[in-house]
């Protein structure tokens, strides 16, 4: 169970959130063809370490944010805006 | 072994008697007594019998560790099963079980499996069971080798939840735990400090050092006089999860709840929670009567019990305390070191250990005390990620590197002298200058300790708790079962209630003697949660019977009550009908929906999703939600409309109403207006977190209330005098926010039943009110989701979910033309240009006309065999009151263009057969609905 930092509220449990999975994905537009609206569907990273993820904490201020987090270690590098770009891109 | 009581010592209450039962018999104890105490003092021999052999088995240990003594505490509604006997405080009255047993543990019948224990070998029911069926033996042979029994009736108690944080949590309060807390409280940090027993004091309970008892007696009264510490009895930490999350439950011996489940995060962990002696390897270990020595001297010390009369200590290290079994007043006949070459060791007895057997000949005896070394309890560290490092010098497992902020003191670190754990402890704690320590006697060991397993022939018992022998694990190793990990699985070796408490290592040794590899080469399992079994009832806390989800009433409930409504859980509790003296819900929902066809009908719409986006954005905003275009949607006007998810599918559908330029309000299905709201707002939070848009969930603010049939308008025109609802001028897919008196009021004319409606919105409070004044008219018919369902039926609108499924596009339901002419992107447009999404022989929403009701489910088939593939199936189905013959939605393969066919449906058994038809059997024109 996690402790998941809040951007807007701080630190609070896990339970409080819901995941909302792999962020920054960049929706392809009407004109796409379907080699990439595909992956964009359906195709996921399923990194060993650092891992980028949108959260909203649904039991707090209702907001979506970006969080980075290793998946092997569970440490939590870094909570940031849901429009920022990932602070240091490690993957 | 012959168990009593001590004339004097112990720490129980002997001016306070309890009276107990065990198996249908009746004993005395004390207050302070633990059932197994009690049990002992009794010189009840035995009190269980193994999981499959049915042995009688008799107390091995004191704590935790204990899985010979398994019992079904209480009976009925009350009774728990499993619960080891050391760990249950008496109390009067108590009445207990051994489990698994017939008539009882002293008596069991099936003690004759022993007999037959060379053909039951470690997986042996894989191999035998096989021919015809497994499932023909499975009954049989669990209920032989099984445990407790589940209570079958609901448990009355009450179970409490807490979250708490803390800045340092130390579980245990043995030396080092005190030490730990000791050191850390004057910095003023937040202490949480759990001890799993009934009472604080871990090791210094019942040893013979009274320097080191008074020196925790001081601690225990200096931490209990401070503010920010807070010691919590009877209460054992079983978990330990990511970001130092600690899971405890606590078994209070009286008070308000039965247990209480313990959700601590800690910022620092410091583990106290001391070492688990180890059995040894011999044959006849398990007779009643062998007991770990250091159990054998604590229920001598902390309870006054004297297990026996006349002892035998079989030992492998230094570390025995013999000195505290013969304080404890023991007769010590012989003391079997086997660092010296003892050869063959047995333990002698049939239904009691009466010898100890070795090469130099028979020592009489009714008590084994067995010191095989300590397994230090690292459950805990290694749940929270920690890895192991076995000490090939001191032949335990002891903790290496940690992953989260947790550390280990004293005994569970490997430190076994009193004197070093509280000094481990101490520098945990943070302590300096280094603690006021008292005169501590110091382990002496002079000598390792060693490997030893007995080669004498016999069942010798690695994990008493799942039967498993030394022969076993030499049966997984010859099989190739050489990995720890798949000698835990084919033998069952530390799993169950022993969790590898005292299995663990012997285990793992022996298979390491198999597979000529040293202990540490073969590894240790990981330990999981729970550390002891967890009871179901504080896991799931409060939340049981009307508190496991809460009902949501309408605002109106009792109004409907009032009149006689059949309520049905759809999310909300809401009226499927109102059936009058007699007739049944499908009955009344006929009647009903025939009265909204001729006349007028009152429905309680309030779950009807209300979701307001408003802002400069809100129009193109909605433009991407939905398939159609709702820029174009005119102030007061209403245009109906379907969300998809992004692979095209329909998700949702619902009119959205334009209540200004950059207000609109959306009405998704009742049972998806909490996830629509949700899903909306993540697309704008996530996609266009720049665009100027508000979205609020009105939902539960407004209570709706529609008027639906022909007579609806003139209903409404003689009650609503000062409104102009006029039909002409307020046609259908219209809106007006108005007031009702004082009372603020929207009014839409929209309708799920085909016939022209009213919808009318007040704020909830209001709803009945306005409910009771419309009903006042006795031409005016309640009418009930039922009837509704028959309504929208009828006219061919469908309800997605139930019309649709999870590859249904909107071409598939008839909304597909128009679509290419919209010039922006919405969520899911781009699946829709796929191949898949366009072919022909999708399935398509059509209309189903039969003699007989057709299931919902039954698949059409093209040919007589219900193997065959699929053409499509049923979706809804009802007696249509207004065409007096069954109707029925089905999504049909090629559908459409199969309008007057007939088909055949297949369905449990049954063929059925129907012709396909348009969807919209009631006014196709539309001309009702105006």
């Amino acid at each position: 169970m996690l402790t998941i930092p809040c951007p807007h509220c701080g630190p609070r449990d896990e339970a409080e959130f819901v995941c909302g999975g792999q962020s920054h994905l960049a929706r392809p537009d009407l004109a796409s063809a379907d080699q990439d609206w595909a992956p964009y569907l359906f195709i996921r990273d399923n990194p060993k370490g650092m891992h980028h993820e949108r959260w909203r904490h649904a039991a707090g201020c209702g907001l979506w944010f970006n969080l980075a987090r290793d998946t092997a270690t569970h440490e939590i590098v870094g909570a940031y805006d849901i429009a920022a770009h990932p602070p240091e891109c490690r993957r | 072994m012959s168990g009593s009581r001590l004339p004097s010592g112990g720490r129980i209450d002997r001016t306070r008697p309890l009276r107990f039962s065990f198996d249908g018999r009746n004993y005395d104890g004390y207050a302070g007594d633990t059932l197994a105490s009690a049990l002992l003092a009794n010189g009840v021999e035995i009190v269980g019998r193994s999981f499959k052999y049915h042995r009688p088995r008799g107390l091995y240990a004191a704590g935790a560790e204990e899985m010979n003594a398994l019992v079904q505490l209480e009976s009925g509604a009350l009774t728990e099963p499993n619960r080891s006997a050391t760990g249950i405080l008496l109390y009067d009255g108590l009445s207990a079980r051994s489990v698994n047993t017939a008539p009882d543990a002293a008596r069991d019948w099936r003690a004759l499996f022993d007999r037959f224990g060379r053909f039951l070998p470690a997986g042996f029911y894989y191999k035998t069971f096989m021919w015809p069926h497994w499932r023909l033996f499975e009954g049989p042979i669990r209920r032989a080798a099984g445990l407790g029994t589940a209570p079958e009736v609901p448990d009355p108690d009450l179970y409490a939840q807490v979250n708490t944080q803390c800045e340092l949590l130390v579980v245990g309060t043995g030396p080092a735990g005190l030490a730990a807390a000791l050191a850390a409280a004057p910095s003023g940090a937040q202490i949480l400090v759990l001890e799993a027993e009934h009472e604080p004091g871990g090791s210094s309970l019942w040893t013979a050092d009274e320097a080191l008892a008074s020196w925790c007696r001081d601690a225990l009264t200096a931490l209990r006089a401070r503010a920010n510490v807070r010691i919590l009895a009877a209460t054992t930490a079983f978990g330990y999860y990511d970001h130092n999350l600690v899971a405890a439950v606590e078994r209070p011996a009286s008070g308000r709840f039965r247990e209480r489940l313990w959700k601590i995060r800690a910022d620092r962990v410091i583990l106290a929670s001391g070492a688990i002696e180890r059995p040894l390897v011999f044959p006849g270990n398990d007779l009643p009567g062998v007991m770990l020595a250091s159990a054998v001297a604590r229920y001598a010390r902390q309870f006054g019990v004297k297990a026996g009369e006349r002892a035998v200590i079989v030992t492998n290290n230094d570390e025995a305390g013999i000195d505290d079994l013969r304080a404890a007043g023991i007769d010590i006949a012989a003391v079997i070191d086997v660092r010296d070459e003892v050869g063959p060791l047995r333990a002698g007895g049939r239904r009691r250990v009466t010898a100890v057997e070795t090469r130099h000949g028979r020592i009489a005896c009714d008590l084994v005390c067995v010191a095989g070394g300590w397994s230090p309890t690292v459950h805990l560290f290694s749940q929270s990620g920690g890895s192991l490092r076995f000490c090939n010098v001191r032949l335990m497992f002891v903790p290496d590197r940690a992953v989260q902020a947790i550390a280990c003191a004293g005994a569970a670190n490997g430190t076994l002298a009193a004197a070093a754990a509280i000094a481990e402890g101490w520098t945990l704690g943070g302590g300096t200058p280094a603690p006021d320590l008292p005169d501590l006697k110091c382990g002496t060991a002079s000598r390792p300790p060693a490997i030893w397993s007995s080669p004498s022939s016999g069942k010798a018992f690695v994990d008493y708790a799942n039967d498993v022998t030394k022969a076993d694990i030499a049966l997984a190793a010859r099989e190739n079962y050489v990995s720890v990990e798949h000698l835990k699985r084919y033998t069952t070796l530390g799993m169950g209630p022993d969790q590898g408490k005292t299995s663990n290592v012997n285990g793992l040794v022996l298979l390491g003697e198999a597979t000529a590899r040293a202990p540490g080469a073969v590894g240790t399992t990981r330990f999981r949660p729970p550390y002891t079994p967890v009871s179901f009832g504080a896991l799931v806390g409060a939340r049981t019977g009307e508190r496991f989800r809460p009902r949501k009433q309408l605002p109106a409930h009792c109004w409907h009550a009032g009149r006689g409504a059949a309520f049905e859980d759809y999310g909300w509790q809401r009226p499927d009908a109102y059936p009058r003296f007699g007739e049944s819900i499908m009955e009344a929902a006929r009647r009903e929906a025939a009265a909204v066809r001729q006349g007028a009908g009152l429905f309680d719409a309030s779950p009807i999703g209300k979701i307001e986006v408003r802002g400069t954005d809100a129009a193109r905003f909605l433009d991407f939600i939905y398939v159609q275009t709702m820029s174009t949607l005119k102030v007061g006007r209403i245009r109906y409309g379907l969300m998809l998810d992004e692979n095209g599918v329909v998700i949702d559908d619902g009119v959205a109403i334009r209540l200004a330029d950059d207000h609109f309000l959306l009405h998704p299905t009742s049972a998806a207006a909490d996830r629509i709201a949700t899903w909306l707002d993540e697309w704008l939070q996530c996609e266009f977190p720049a665009w100027q848009v508000t979205i609020v969930n009105v939902t539960a603010q407004w209570g709706t209330v529609t008027l639906s049939g022909p007579e609806a308008w003139s209903h409404l025109d003689h009650l609503l005098v000062d409104i102009d609802l006029d039909p002409v001028r307020f046609p259908h897919l219209s809106f007006m926010a108005t007031a009702i008196g004082e009372v603020p009021a929207r009014i839409a004319r929209v309708s799920f039943t085909g016939e022209a409606s009213y919808e009318i919105s007040v704020p909830a409070s209001y709803t009945a009110s306005l409910l009771e004044a419309l009903a006042e008219n006795p031409a005016v018919t309640p009418y009930g989701i039922e009837a509704l369902t028959i309504l929208r039926m009828e006219k061919g609108y469908l309800h997605v979910g139930t019309d649709t499924d999870g590859t249904t596009v909107p071409a598939d339901i008839g909304f597909g033309t128009g679509i290419a002419k919209k010039k922006s992107d919405f969520v899911g447009r781009r699946s829709l240009l796929r191949h898949e999404a366009s072919r022909e022989d999708r399935l398509q929403l059509v209309g189903l006309s039969s003699d007989r009701l057709l299931p919902v489910g039954a698949h059409a088939t093209a040919d007589m065999r219900p193997t065959c593939p699929s053409d499509g199936y049923v979706t809804s189905a009802c007696e249509s009151p207004t065409l007096g013959r069954p109707i029925a939605l089905a999504l049909i393969r090629r559908g459409r263009s199969r309008i007057g066919e007939r088909v055949r449906l297949y369905d449990l058994g049954r063929f059925h057969e129907a012709q396909i038809v348009n969807p919209v059997f009631v006014d196709p024109e539309g001309v009702r609905l105006r």
